[in-house]
C-alpha cells in the first residue's frame, strides 16, 4: 500500500538548515526501515506552468492551477501496510520538516 | 409459535447478534460494506423465513451462516467485474497474534476501526452505532438531529475511506491505546444514551439491549485498561444511570423523573459497584490526578444515588461538580443540566435566567423546552409553560417522555 504524504506550506520560505537536517535524518530512517519509495521538494508555486492540451491548441498559463495561501512544498511516497503506520510516519515527517502534512492513499 | 413470538425472537436476535455477525464477517471478508449488507440480508431472511420454518434453536449461528452465504454470493457476483477483483481484501490485520493479557474480541476490533482517529468524531459515532449498535440510519439521524440522507452519506463516506486508506481492523497496540480509547468512550456513551432514552415512535422507551451492550463493552475496555480513570468514570456513570432504570418508566409507559422515582426500586448492586468505582477515582483525584468529564458525571450521579430521598440530595455538591464540568466542557447541554441543579439550590427564577441564555444553541433540543416548561410551571407562568411543553412534545422522540410531558402540560391550570 502506497501513500502520498504531502507537505503543506503556508509560508513563502524554504526549509531552514535545521529543518533540512531533520528531514535528512527522517529520510535515512525511512530508507533503513523500508518505507521509502520516493521524495522530493518542490520549487515555488509561482514558478509553475499549467498546460492544457484538451482543445485545438496548447494553452500555457503562467502560475499554479490554484492560487491559495497554502501550497504543496514537497512530498514523500511511502510504502506502508496500513493507515496507522502511514499516520505515524507522517507525524514524524511533520515534526522533521516543521510543516502540516496530508496523507492520501494511492488507488 | 405465534407471529408475535417470532417477531420478538427476530428483534431479540437483532439486539444480541447484530454486532457479532458484522464483526465476524468483517474479519473474515475484510470489508465493512460486505459485512453490513450481508448481516442486514440475513436478518431480512430471518423475518421472511422464521414465521414459516420456526425460530432456529441457535438463532446466532443461523444468522452467521446465512450472512456468510450472502457475503460469498455477493463477492462472487462482484468478482465477475474485473475492477472489483483487486479490492477483494480491504481490511488488514497483519499483526501477529495479540500478546497475552490484551483482550481480543471481534467486536472490539470493529469498535476501534469505527472509532479511528482519521475519521471525524461525528462519523465515528454514526459508524459505530450502525456497525456495532445495529441502529438504522433513520434512528442514528434522529439521535443526532441531522437529515437521514446526510447521515446515510456520512456512513457511506466513512466506509469508503476505511477501505481506500487501509484503516486497519485491529485492537491498537498498548502504546496507542490511551489516545484511541477516549474516542471510543465518547461513542459508547452515546450508544448508552440512545439506549437509555431511545428515539422513535415504534421503539421501546428504554432499550436495555443498547445500555447493556454499552456497559458490556465498557467493562471490556476497563479490563483492558484498568488504570484509565475515564474508562472507570464512564463505567460508573453508566452503572449509576442504569441502576435507576427500573424506576424510570411507570406501569403505563410514562417517564418518571428523578424527584418522583421509587428509590427502593433502584438496583442496589449496580449502585454499590458504581459507588466503588467513584471512590476509586476520588482517591486518584485526591492524589493529584485531574478527573475527566466522565468521572465528574459519575460523581454527580453518585450524589443522586446516595440520597435515600430527593430531599436529602446534596444540591450544592451537585452544582459544584457541574461548575467543575463546565470548565472542562463548556457545551450548552452541560449548562442546561447545571441549571436544573441550580433550580433546586437557588430557585427556578435564577435557573430560568441561565436556561433562557441557551435559546440560540438549543432551540431544536427537546430537553431545553422541557426544562423551561418545568421552571415556568413552578413559577406559576402557566401559559408560557404550556407553549414550552408544546414545543418539547413536538421535538421529543421518546414515547415515555412524550407521555410524561403531555400529562404535565394537561395538568397545568
Amino acid at each position: 500500500m502506497q501513500y502520498l504524504v504531502s507537505v503543506i506550506d503556508d509560508t513563502a520560505g524554504l526549509a531552514t538548515s535545521d529543518e533540512q537536517a531533520a528531514i535528512d535524518v527522517f529520510n535515512d530512517q525511512l530508507k533503513a526501515d523500508g518505507y521509502w519509495v520516493f521524495a522530493g521538494g518542490l520549487g515555488s508555486p509561482s514558478n509553475a506552468t499549467v498546460v492544457d492540451n484538451r482543445g485545438a491548441e496548447i494553452v500555457f498559463t503562467d502560475g499554479p492551477f490554484v492560487e491559495s495561501k497554502e501550497h504543496l512544498a514537497g512530498f514523500w511516497i511511502l510504502e506502508a501496510p496500513d493507515l496507522d503506520v502511514a499516520l505515524k510516519l507522517a507525524a514524524q515527517g511533520s515534526k522533521a520538516c516543521n510543516r502540516k502534512i496530508e496523507v492520501r492513499p494511492f488507488l | 409459535m405465534s407471529l408475535v413470538d417470532v417477531r420478538e425472537a427476530v428483534t431479540r436476535a437483532h439486539h444480541e447478534e447484530w454486532a457479532r455477525v458484522v464483526a465476524a464477517l468483517a474479519r473474515r471478508f475484510g470489508d465493512l460494506d460486505v459485512a453490513e449488507e450481508a448481516a442486514a440480508e440475513a436478518f431480512a431472511t430471518a423475518v421472511e423465513r422464521w414465521p414459516a420454518d420456526g425460530v432456529p434453536p441457535n438463532p446466532g449461528a443461523w444468522l452467521t451462516t446465512t450472512a456468510n452465504r450472502k457475503a460469498i454470493d455477493r463477492i462472487r457476483r462482484e468478482s465477475k467485474r474485473p475492477d472489483k477483483q483487486k479490492q477483494a481484501q480491504m481490511l488488514y490485520d497483519d499483526d501477529p497474534p495479540a500478546p497475552v493479557g490484551v483482550i481480543d474480541d471481534d467486536r472490539l476490533r470493529l469498535i476501534f476501526t469505527c472509532c479511528h482517529p482519521a475519521l471525524a468524531m461525528e462519523t465515528r459515532v454514526a459508524l459505530t452505532l450502525r456497525m456495532v449498535g445495529g441502529l438504522t440510519v433513520p434512528e442514528i439521524a434522529r439521535a443526532f438531529l441531522v437529515q437521514e440522507t446526510t447521515m446515510g452519506k456520512r456512513i457511506t463516506r466513512a466506509k469508503a475511506k476505511i477501505k481506500e486508506a487501509h484503516i486497519p481492523y485491529r485492537v491498537p497496540s498498548a502504546e496507542d491505546l490511551p489516545a484511541r480509547v477516549s474516542g471510543v468512550l465518547a461513542v459508547l456513551y452515546l450508544v448508552f444514551n440512545e439506549g437509555y432514552l431511545a428515539t422513535g415512535p415504534d421503539t421501546d422507551p428504554v432499550r436495555h439491549d443498547l445500555t447493556a451492550e454499552a456497559i458490556r463493552l465498557t467493562r471490556l475496555i476497563r479490563a483492558l485498561m484498568p488504570e484509565d480513570g475515564e474508562v472507570a468514570g464512564l463505567l460508573a456513570l453508566m452503572l449509576l444511570t442504569e441502576a435507576r432504570r427500573p424506576a424510570r418508566i411507570s406501569a403505563n409507559g410514562e417517564l418518571v423523573t428523578l424527584d418522583e422515582q421509587d428509590r427502593g426500586a433502584w438496583d442496589a448492586a449496580l449502585i454499590t459497584e458504581g459507588h466503588r468505582l467513584v471512590r476509586e477515582r476520588l482517591a486518584a483525584a485526591a492524589a493529584g490526578v485531574a478527573p475527566g468529564r466522565y468521572q465528574i458525571l459519575a460523581a454527580i450521579n453518585a450524589v443522586h444515588t446516595s440520597a435515600r430521598d430527593i430531599r436529602d440530595t446534596d444540591w450544592s455538591q451537585v452544582v459544584a461538580l457541574y461548575d467543575q464540568l463546565v470548565r472542562l466542557d463548556p457545551s450548552p447541554i452541560v449548562a442546561l443540566n447545571r441549571a436544573v441543579a441550580v433550580a433546586e439550590l437557588d430557585g427556578p427564577e435564577v435557573a430560568l435566567t441561565s436556561v433562557d441564555r441557551l435559546e440560540d444553541r438549543l432551540a431544536a433540543y427537546h430537553a431545553y423546552h422541557a426544562t423551561r416548561a418545568d421552571l415556568l410551571r413552578r413559577l406559576g407562568r402557566s401559559s408560557e409553560s404550556r407553549a414550552a411543553y408544546d414545543q418539547a412534545i413536538e421535538l421529543a422522540g421518546n414515547t415515555a417522555e412524550t407521555a410524561y410531558l403531555t400529562r404535565r402540560r394537561d395538568q397545568l391550570g
